[in-house]
């Protein structure tokens, strides 16, 4: 697949022929934070920013999403029985997404579709329905550490088309069959576009001076790293409020609650965090993880030696420093991790 | 593309109180699509989650076998919100079973070997699955000797008592029922399950433990268990944790890497000594 070129002034006419078929979503700015909003041409784009506040997990597994339906009623012949929620009717365009949020769809992908027979439906729907083009990472963040995850400032993994920003123009890259149905208007990028495309990957990886090292988690069996002292001291300052969960793009736990209101009733899921000791708690009254030590240490776990192990080496996470910068008590990912490592 | 969510709609079939203390009721349910009897393949050990649209859902072993027909039976305990609903509910009403989920007893590894079953309370629904299958005519010639410890607390907590009778008179079964303390007219055993294992001295050579009751049944087995020289990889136990899906997404019923609900409820003594024990 070539490398392609687009101006900038010429987006407009690119977001919008995208916008007529479908749903077109880009992080625009609203005073001081980015979000994710709804676009149908390029005046609201932006290409300064580092990332938006919120991950774009929600496009995929909603904080709030309806699973089921059922007619609240056992005098109704069809009462009482549940019926899945239609499917998205529109494809869906992420524009600008960074390339870390794409890859922690593919990490997301290992456990909402492990079983291919019965994937999470809602899940994959969506996934099947969406179009992703990343935006590359032109001055990280001083939290950012994917390079030291899998990832990286240009990571093209999940991605259907990778744009850098090259000043006046996007160099365009196809990844996928989808990306290059997209791109098959535009023109082939000249030599020196692709050379500065690739200097600006160099510069960015440069530029990411933060690392994780998890060379002895990995190695370490499972009780022995469960048992790390440093556990000890990690959770003292962390107040449980789950901030880093909601903010993170690959923490995935979720709760399914019936909601009724007359003869109407609903199954849904709402986001879920494993801070909270009711997310585990037995209705005996016993909780397998009834202290806030057990709690915090579970989140790190999970990411960095549980995922790994069920998931083929796949890591819980994508280095975007969402949860460092968010944590009202200064915890560190970074630093937790290289903890858990000594 | 099957939603792993969605319940299968079922018709209780059947409603028993199955203790004295009416803590425990016994349902049995018929599917009202036949195809999904059909699609709904399990074996013992497995469980499903029983869905009371309004309520939620309630992860409870499976205590039918599949030896016994298409209608699946439950044992449940009323403790939360949905088993309370439950224990409401008549013959006749419409609700949802989701399932099976996750992995039997390994029966297949199970097969020439002498099986000890010790169970503890209702821990022993899925139990009485296992046995109903290996008494079935077709399996019973697969394994050895198979010896049966169950105690609850008193005669009147004991569950399938019509069962209990059938294999206590069977010659191809040892059956050892037990309760806490002397009652009159009781003339089986007397003393904690640990404790009758302890007299029956069940031999580990060539075989396997079935261990299903409550932390403090299994605190004192284990020892007894030890002492005759069972070693971890020939005791299968069954964990229980707080679930939502079912299938190893939701992420809060895990043991270590693993999920209760989709890698176990079924694991080995050997494979739980290697991992923390959030259980």
């Amino acid at each position: 697949m070539h490398d392609k070129i687009i101006a900038k002034k010429d987006l407009d006419s690119f977001v919008r022929s995208l916008a007529q078929s479908r749903d077109v979503f880009a992080p625009v700015r609203d005073k001081a934070s980015m979000g994710w909003a709804q676009i149908d041409s390029a005046d609201n784009l932006e290409f300064d920013f580092l990332n938006t506040d919120f991950s774009p997990k929600a496009f995929f597994f909603p904080q709030n999403e309806r699973l089921m339906h059922f007619t609240n009623s056992s005098r109704d012949e069809d009462g009482m029985i549940m019926e899945e929620e239609p499917p998205r009717d529109r494809e869906q365009v992420l524009l600008n997404i960074r390339p870390c949020d794409a890859k922690a769809f593919c990490v997301l992908d290992l456990v909402f579709c492990q079983d291919e027979n019965a994937p999470d439906v809602y899940w994959k729907d969506k996934r099947d329905k969406t179009v992703l083009i990343g935006l590359a990472c032109k001055a990280p963040c001083p939290t950012c550490f994917c390079t030291s995850v899998n990832c990286g400032p240009h990571h093209e993994e999940g991605l259907d088309m990778l744009l850098v920003d090259l000043g006046e123009d996007l160099l365009a890259r196809p990844l996928t069959d989808k990306g290059q149905e997209l791109a098959a208007d535009l023109q082939d990028a000249p030599q020196e576009a692709v050379d500065q495309a690739a200097g600006q990957k160099k510069a960015s990886e440069e530029a990411i001076t933060s690392t994780v090292d998890m060379s002895k988690i990995n190695e370490r069996p499972v009780l022995e790293e469960y048992e790390h002292p440093y556990f000890d001291r990690v959770f003292e300052a962390c107040i449980n409020c789950g901030t880093c969960t909601f903010y993170c793009p690959t923490c995935h736990c979720f709760d399914i609650q019936d909601e009724t209101q007359d003869e109407f009733g609903h199954r849904v899921r709402n986001w879920d965090t494993c801070m909270s000791w009711l997310f585990t708690h037995h209705t005996s009254g016993h909780n397998p993880r009834g202290t806030k030590k057990d709690r915090v240490r579970q989140r790190f776990m999970h990411k960095f030696k549980y995922m790994p192990i069920k998931l083929g080496g796949a890591i819980g996470c994508v280095g975007c420093g969402r949860c460092t910068r968010k944590c009202p008590v200064n915890i560190d990912v970074r630093t937790v991790v290289n903890s858990m490592n000594e | 593309m099957n939603n792993p969510y969605l319940p299968y709609p079922v018709r209780i079939q059947r409603v028993e109180i199955a203790t004295e203390d009416k803590s425990l009721r016994t349902f049995d349910f018929e599917f009202i699509h036949p195809e999904h009897a059909e699609a709904f393949t399990y074996l013992p050990g497995q469980f499903a989650e029983l869905s009371v649209p309004g309520y939620g859902e309630a992860p409870i072993g499976i205590a039918s076998s599949p030896t016994e027909g298409s209608h699946l039976t439950f044992t449940v305990s009323k403790a939360g919100v949905v088993t309370s609903k439950l224990h409401s509910m008549e013959e006749g009403e419409i609700m949802g079973v989701r399932g099976p989920l996750g992995h039997p007893y390994p029966l297949g590894e199970m097969e020439g070997k002498n099986i000890v079953i010790l169970a503890g309370g209702y821990a022993v629904t899925t139990l009485r699955s296992t046995m109903v299958w290996l008494l079935h005519p077709d399996n019973r010639d697969k394994y050895g000797e198979i010896t049966f410890v169950y105690g609850a607390r008193t005669p009147g907590m004991l569950l399938y008592k019509d069962l209990l009778e059938e294999w206590d008179a069977r010659s191809d079964v040892n059956t050892y029922i037990t309760i806490d303390n002397e009652v009159e007219g009781w003339d089986k055993y007397v003393g904690f399950v640990p404790q009758i294992a302890d007299q029956v001295s069940p031999k580990p050579d060539n075989a396997v433990a079935l261990v299903c009751g409550p932390p403090v049944m299994i605190k004192f087995t284990q020892p007894v268990l030890d002492k005759m020289g069972w070693t971890g990889d020939q005791i299968i136990m069954s964990l229980e944790n707080r679930m939502k899906c079912g299938v190893g997404i939701c992420g809060r019923c895990n043991v270590g890497p693993y999920y209760v609900c989709k890698d176990g409820p079924v694991f080995t003594k050997a494979q739980l000594d290697e991992l923390p024990k959030e259980y």
